[in-house]
């Protein structure tokens, strides 16, 4: 079983890989996108897909990595390797104080707290105008050169990312296959008969949100560079919303599944919002018929149909 | 003088509200004993049970295991002390393999539980000893079936593998043979013959013949008191039970 | 601070306060009977503030725009009810991202009806004065919202405490199953307060809209507020809904009139605290 999925994402990440030098600057741009929200997405899936834990914040540390990597970057010029520590530990930090406030509360007391606490880091962003320039956002965060190699042009800029996600995908993967992955999926399957068990339940949750945290500050990192601008609206409710979407799409509980609602997320977007203005619109529907019709997500139906 | 009891509870009562639900238990398990807790629906079995095991915190009393007083303490302090519960309406975990059901039983007291970087599969002891719980229960044939999908039988089976995985002291048993056939239940009451006799079992059953055949002493609990407590021949001599089981 | 200071920002929180009120005793009331966070609840208020305006504009009457805002989000509430949300019975996240679906489409539906530009509902001149107070200035406006809000509090403890629906509401909240099963017909009840939720996030939206105004993003920025004060109150909980709504008003008007460059973190504060010592709130019930 192990083996068959590593047959998988070898191919997967192959693909990618050799599909990189063939695409046209603009369609490159988007797969970097949509592996960098799939690393997002991947991050929610292991609170809401392995623990049972909807999480309606998960931009909060996606966006304080991306506003610590941009602010250092341009103000302080620290360099790439200094940004990308401070934004990752700078949102690990932020989920371990959350954490503590959150894992108390479940299901729906924890979607709303989430969404709670996400909204006083979107709040700071949009308020503390002396650091983080309020509305206007931080822009020309520079793409990060590492002495002979640049990652300033789309394709090996690409090829970091592709590096990035594959990774966060096999550390993740691991996780959930691992004995504390299965002490997850028994919280979200029985969480009293955790509790019978033995099991430190909420220390479980805990360490789950950290970790997931943690990978949201990995894609906001990617995000402030390959954007080259950080603004609120990556601290904001509507970019968790979208990451909970794309989780929901591609079947939570999957990994996979969400790395491919990213990709199916960031394409739609992109394509729709050429023609209409109305993409806010088309997402709500796009959400309500999953719900309807896909409850289980993309991969979740077909997994099914599989077994 | 009496040695470490498995099991004791002094004036242990619940209140919900308005309603006392456990009133003032006072019993006393010996290491190894087998005990059966009988007595009319709501008499508070399963809220005692509850109070044992730590998903209810006591209004009042004490609750011993093995002498340590684990009045306050949570449930999965109480777990690691050697206490296991089934429970009367099967709770497992539903989207997982039946060998995986138990594999979370098992390393519930193992540091392995923390280990996040090697796949499960890969701890071959915990997997091992998984398949001897399962031999143990009769459930080897149906190891990688979703739990979902068992009959009732399989999953009131894979309750008692769940609570027996890890070896525990205390053993509560909360309806083992709730919603059994005939047949099923003979086999249930089968396998609870089978079990380690150094465990200290307690168990609520409703069907009198397995509970007086599996055990030797009976507690008899009704509208929360203890009404009788004593040998199997003593309780079924006893008035007051006759009166409630026969007489009413 | 000069003592008036801190009267008038007692008054203005204890207005925002009200007006908080009646967001959240809606939502609040929704999740108690029904289980459901509705995501879409804060665009009802937004809602409600637009047709309120766009029917202000029109017929040159403050009290038609009220009754036409609560009528309509009322009935659009319980389409959405009837019609999507009761196809997902129990599934509670299913549930939770449908309302969310619907906030997005609401959003833009405004965006692309009343356009981008913030808009004042014009109030009656009756209340467009102010009352002079021991040297302090109180704009009748928010002594009116802080009436409002009494008198519905008011009618939905009655309701609540002294009706038959009301005690069915309040079974309902208690015990779903066990109502359902001595014959209350859960469903229609469930219609209904979804309705009444609306209703009152909708008459929220048009009166705040009077000092407030109506603007694109409304909707997302009073949604967290409300869901601070059920939280902090505790869900299904009316007198929760109450103390919640105060404690937030007047956390909120101080924050951003002592501290405002710390915004919401003056609300998140005091929030872990309750939570801290209390998960389900200082009102609420566990499970």
């Amino acid at each position: 079983m192990i083996r068959r999925r590593a047959i998988f994402a070898v191919l997967v990440v192959g693909a990618l890989a050799l599909l990189g030098p063939l695409l046209p600057s603009y369609p490159l741009t988007l797969v970097t996108q949509a592996l960098i929200f799939g690393i997002l997405a991947m991050s929610l899936d292991l609170l809401l897909g392995y623990t049972g834990l909807p999480s309606l914040g998960q931009a909060a540390y996606f966006g304080s990595a991306a506003y610590a990597v941009a602010l250092l970057a341009t103000e302080r010029q620290v360099g790439f390797l200094g940004c990308v520590v401070a934004g990752i530990v700078l949102a690990t930090i932020i989920a371990a104080v959350f954490g503590i406030v959150a894992i108390r509360a479940r299901g729906t007391y924890f979607l709303m707290i989430t969404l709670a606490l996400g909204m006083v880091v979107w709040g700071l962003a949009f308020r503390w105008v002396s650091l983080t320039k309020g509305d206007n956002g931080v822009a020309g965060v520079p793409r990060p050169e590492l002495g002979a190699l640049s990652l300033v042009a789309p394709l090996p800029f690409f090829y970091f990312v592709l590096a990035m996600a594959t990774l966060s995908w096999v550390l993740l993967g691991l996780i959930v296959t691992s004995p504390f992955g299965l002490g997850l999926k028994g919280i979200r399957g029985s969480e009293s008969r955790m509790e019978a068990l033995g099991y430190n339940v909420w220390l479980h949750k805990y360490l789950a949100f950290v970790i997931a945290g943690a990978f949201a500050g990995l894609a906001g990192v990617l995000w402030a560079y390959y954007n080259g601008f950080v603004g609120p609206i990556d601290v904001q409710l509507v970019t968790s919303v979208e990451a909970l979407l794309m989780t929901a799409l591609g079947g939570p509980g999957t990994l996979i599944g969400s790395a491919l609602g990213a990709g199916i997320i960031v394409f739609l977007k992109n394509f729709v919002s050429v023609y209409t203005k109305r993409w806010l619109l088309i997402l709500g529907a796009v959400y309500i018929g999953v719900i309807l019709f896909a409850p289980r997500g993309l991969v979740g139906a077909l997994r099914r149909r599989g077994s | 003088m009496v040695g470490d009891q498995a099991l004791r509870l002094e004036g242990v009562t619940k209140d919900f509200g308005g309603l006392r639900a456990v009133d003032g238990v006072t019993l006393e398990v010996r290491p190894g004993e087998r005990r059966a807790l009988i007595g009319p629906n709501g008499a508070g079995k399963t809220t005692l049970f509850n109070l044992i095991s730590g998903a209810l915190p006591v209004s009042a009393g004490r609750i011993t295991l093995f002498g340590r007083d684990v009045t306050r303490a949570p449930a999965r302090r109480r777990a690691a002390l050697g206490l296991a519960r089934t429970f009367q309406i099967t709770n497992l975990f539903p989207d997982l393999s039946v060998a995986d059901n138990v594999v979370l039983a098992l390393q519930a007291h193992t540091p392995s539980r923390f280990a996040m970087l090697r796949p499960v599969g890969a701890f071959r002891e915990l997997q091992s000893r998984a398949r001897a719980t399962l031999d143990a229960v009769g459930l080897t044939a149906v190891a990688d079936a979703v739990v979902r999908n068992l009959s009732h039988g399989e999953q009131r089976q894979l309750e008692i593998a769940l609570a027996i995985a890890g070896r525990p002291r205390v053993l509560l048993l909360d309806e083992p043979t709730a919603g059994l056939s005939p047949a099923e239940s003979q086999l249930m009451a089968g396998l609870l013959a089978r079990l380690d006799p150094a465990i200290t079992v307690l168990m609520i059953e409703h069907d009198m013949d397995i509970a007086l055949e599996l055990s030797s002493h009976v507690t008899v609990l009704h509208y929360g008191c203890v009404i009788a407590d004593g040998s199997r021949d003593e309780v079924r001599a006893d008035p007051q039970v006759r009166e409630i089981y026969l007489g009413a | 601070m000069r003592p008036d200071f801190w009267i008038v920002q007692t008054f203005n929180g204890l207005s925002y306060g009200a007006l908080l009120f009646l967001l959240a005793s809606g939502l609040s009331l929704i999740f108690g009977v029904m289980r459901i966070v509705n995501m879409a609840h804060g665009s009802y208020f937004m809602l409600g503030g637009y047709l309120g305006l766009s029917v202000a504009l029109r017929t040159r009457s403050f009290a038609m725009a009220v009754l036409a805002a609560v009528v309509a989000i009322a009935l659009i509430g319980m389409a959405m009810e009837r019609i999507f949300l009761r196809r997902l019975r129990g599934q509670d996240l299913g549930q939770v991202l449908m309302t969310i679906g619907f906030a997005l489409i609401f959003q833009d539906l405004a965006l692309l009806i009343w356009g981008g530009d913030p808009y004042n509902l014009p109030v009656p001149a009756v209340l467009a004065g102010s009352v002079r107070a021991g040297g302090a200035v109180f704009p009748l406006y928010r002594i009116f919202i802080v009436g409002v809000a009494v008198v519905v509090g008011l009618a939905l403890w009655l309701l609540l405490d002294r009706t038959r629906a009301g005690a069915m509401i309040r079974a309902a909240v208690d015990d779903g199953e066990m109502a359902q099963g001595v014959g209350i017909n859960v469903p229609r009840l469930s219609l209904a307060v979804f309705g009444l939720g609306a209703a009152l996030a909708a008459l929220g939206g048009v009166i705040g809209a009077g000092f407030l105004g109506v603007y694109p993003g409304a909707d997302s920025e009073v949604l967290p507020y409300a869901f601070v004060v059920v939280i902090v109150g505790g869900l299904g909980s009316l007198p929760g809904a109450m103390a919640g709504s105060l404690l937030v008003g007047l956390l909120d008007n101080f924050g951003k009139a002592l501290f405002p460059e710390l915004a919401y973190f003056t609300l998140f504060a005091p929030m872990a605290l309750i939570l801290a010592i209390r998960p389900t709130g200082l009102f609420g019930r566990s499970g």
